[in-house]
């Protein structure tokens, strides 16, 4: 199988601190690969690197057979790279349809097109609306952000990373801050996109990490401790001992 | 309800600028007309800067030095050809149709050089950088003595339009409030268009923008250019309104005042900058004629405007109707 994400040597130092230490990280075209470690692992420094955010000092980043390493952010969205933030990013002003119709306006080339009226295109509203459904806000399209609640937000982020329809995934804690049932949501849409599209996964919900990756990295000090399968990681004594902080059965 | 306060609103702005020419002789006659152009006039150019710090959220310091070029463009032109002296080979010109698109080039020029080195940077730095390039061409002109440095130049004449003498205060009301109602049009279609969405987007989170794969900084760049354009049409009338054009109209308390219509008649909406440079003109020109200290009690009224409509006049009119 071909690799949709290759990370090879990706180093950053902040100051004395190595937030990423020769992290070496092949991601396999259509599979689920999360990444999980403890706080101050270097997750979210990984993630920056990948998306564009923060440039490694080291090593070198391939997407689908291209080095992307000195890409800026618009420029490896637009090569099919999507995301959803930690902590959301969306445009608060706007309404939630609209945050995904920009989704579908930056996928259909440049913006400078002055005349037509954004809200009447029905080739940007007709996308954003399925993406909308898909994760199940259809209902609330002509709300504003800023009046949805933390788990409809973070349903939003998705919806505006699938309406990109990206090549690749980069989905930081998607889960974080849900509650249950949302989680078991935005899991079950999760597991529709499994095998389509490849998906960057990082979370610390480790129900929603073992039914999902199907390779799971984990992260210790900014090195790769190990790369595996699930049940492999989940038997590792050392991965224990690092993270999930239960000694060997 | 078939017509919102909104609508209303709109349409007793518009019906009051149509009336202004009717009216007038009721109300001082040319004195009234040229009150009210001058109003329009700088409504141009306060409503192209609401493109910038409504629509963009680029606070720009500097709109001034757009509007005191396409004013100096006018004059310059007209100097050269009232003197028989040629520039760079053109003897100049005192048509409207060729002074004016080329004031409003001129301008563009400018709000793209400008643009494109400030748009760089952001917050704090972006006002002062602004401000700082607008002040280096207010010296320029204060420096060039040959077109009378700190004195000013005056015109000879207004252009002609067509061909035609714009003699007459109304016809040159109506020019202006034509200009003004195609820049407000324009606005409008660009702010609901994609490029418009992209604009807001950027102002609302940049780094969701970048995420989604648009790079910001070229849409910016076209909006300070397409502002700068508009504040370079607005000086070009000015120009022509007062037959007099100084380097006063770029400094930085002209583009102080731009700031002021914006915030105080409303940001992020199209009326909000014309009711704002309507107030700001009509109480400056009342508290004028009763005290020279008219500033001390013009501040005040701004400050009370700002904390009592946070979301300007336009704001108290339209209610609290959503978009």
């Amino acid at each position: 199988m071909s690799a949709a994400l290759i990370l090879d040597g990706v180093t950053k130092s902040f100051g004395a601190l190595r937030a990423s230490d020769n992290v070496n990280i092949a991601i396999e075209a259509n599979h689920c690969h999360a990444v999980i470690g403890p706080n101050g692992a270097g997750k979210s420094t990984l993630i920056g690197q990948i998306t564009g955010e923060i440039r490694p000092d080291a090593g070198r980043i391939r997407f689908f057979d291209q080095d992307i390493t000195d890409w800026t952010t618009p420029r490896r969205a637009l090569a099919g790279l999507g995301r959803s933030f930690q902590i959301t990013q969306l445009c608060a002003d706007f309404s939630a349809l609209d945050n995904v119709a920009l989704a579908v306006q930056a996928r259909q080339g440049h913006s400078y097109r002055f005349l037509r009226a954004a809200h009447s295109d029905e080739r940007l509203r007709g996308p954003a609306m399925a993406a909308l459904e898909r994760v199940g806000l259809a209902e609330r399209a002509g709300t504003r952000v800023d009046a949805l609640s933390h788990g409809e937000r973070r349903q939003l982020e998705l919806a505006a990373a699938l309406a990109s329809e990206p090549r690749m995934l980069v989905l930081d804690e998607p889960m974080a801050g849900m509650g249950p049932q949302e989680s078991e949501r935005m899991i079950e849409i999760l597991q529709s996109l499994r095998g389509k599209v490849t998906i960057l996964l990082v979370e610390h919900d480790m129900d929603a990490v073992f039914a999902l990756a199907d390779r799971i990295s984990v992260l210790v000090n900014g090195a790769v401790l190990t790369t595996a399968d699930p049940a492999a990681v989940r038997a590792d004594p050392a991965v224990r001992a690092a993270y999930l902080g239960a000694p060997a059965p | 309800m078939p017509f919102s306060r909104q609508t209303i609103a709109g349409l007793l702005i518009a019906a009051c600028l149509i009336a202004v020419p009717y009216a007038a002789p009721l109300m001082g006659g040319n004195y009234a007309i040229t009150l009210a152009t001058r109003v329009v006039i700088v409504a141009i150019a306060a409503s192209s800067l609401d493109l910038l710090i409504g629509r963009g959220a680029l606070v720009s310091f500097g709109h001034a030095a757009y509007f005191g070029l396409g004013a100096y463009v006018v004059a310059i032109a007209s100097f050269h050809l009232a003197n028989d002296i040629p520039i760079l080979g053109w003897a100049g010109s005192n048509e409207a149709l060729v002074v004016w698109p080329l004031a409003m080039l001129i301008s563009g020029v400018a709000a793209l050089i400008i643009g494109a080195l400030s748009l760089r940077t952001s917050g704090v730095y972006f006002i002062m950088i602004t401000l700082a390039f607008a002040q280096m061409i207010y010296f320029v002109f204060v420096a060039l003595k040959y077109y009378g440095g700190d004195d000013g130049l005056a015109l000879n004449s207004r252009n002609l339009f067509a061909g035609e003498r714009i003699t007459d205060a109304r016809s040159f009301y109506w020019i202006s409030l034509g200009a003004l109602a195609l820049c407000l049009f324009i606005q409008w279609r660009l702010v609901v268009s994609r490029f418009g969405m992209a604009l807001r987007g950027a102002a609302s989170n940049e780094r969701r923008m970048a995420a989604l794969g648009f790079s910001v900084y070229g849409y910016r760049l076209v909006a300070f250019v397409i502002a700068g354009m508009m504040a370079g049409l607005a000086g070009a009338l000015s120009a022509n309104l007062n037959r007099f054009v100084s380097p006063d109209m770029m400094g930085w308390v002209r583009s102080g005042g731009f700031m002021v219509m914006v915030i105080m008649g409303g940001v992020s909406s199209l009326l909000g900058p014309v009711i704002g440079a309507a107030t700001y003109l009509l109480v400056e020109t009342a508290l004028a004629g009763w005290t020279e200290h008219w500033e001390v009690v013009f501040g005040p009224f701004v400050l009370l405007v700002a904390l009592f409509a946070p979301r300007g006049i336009w704001g108290l009119l339209r209610g609290r109707a959503c978009e």
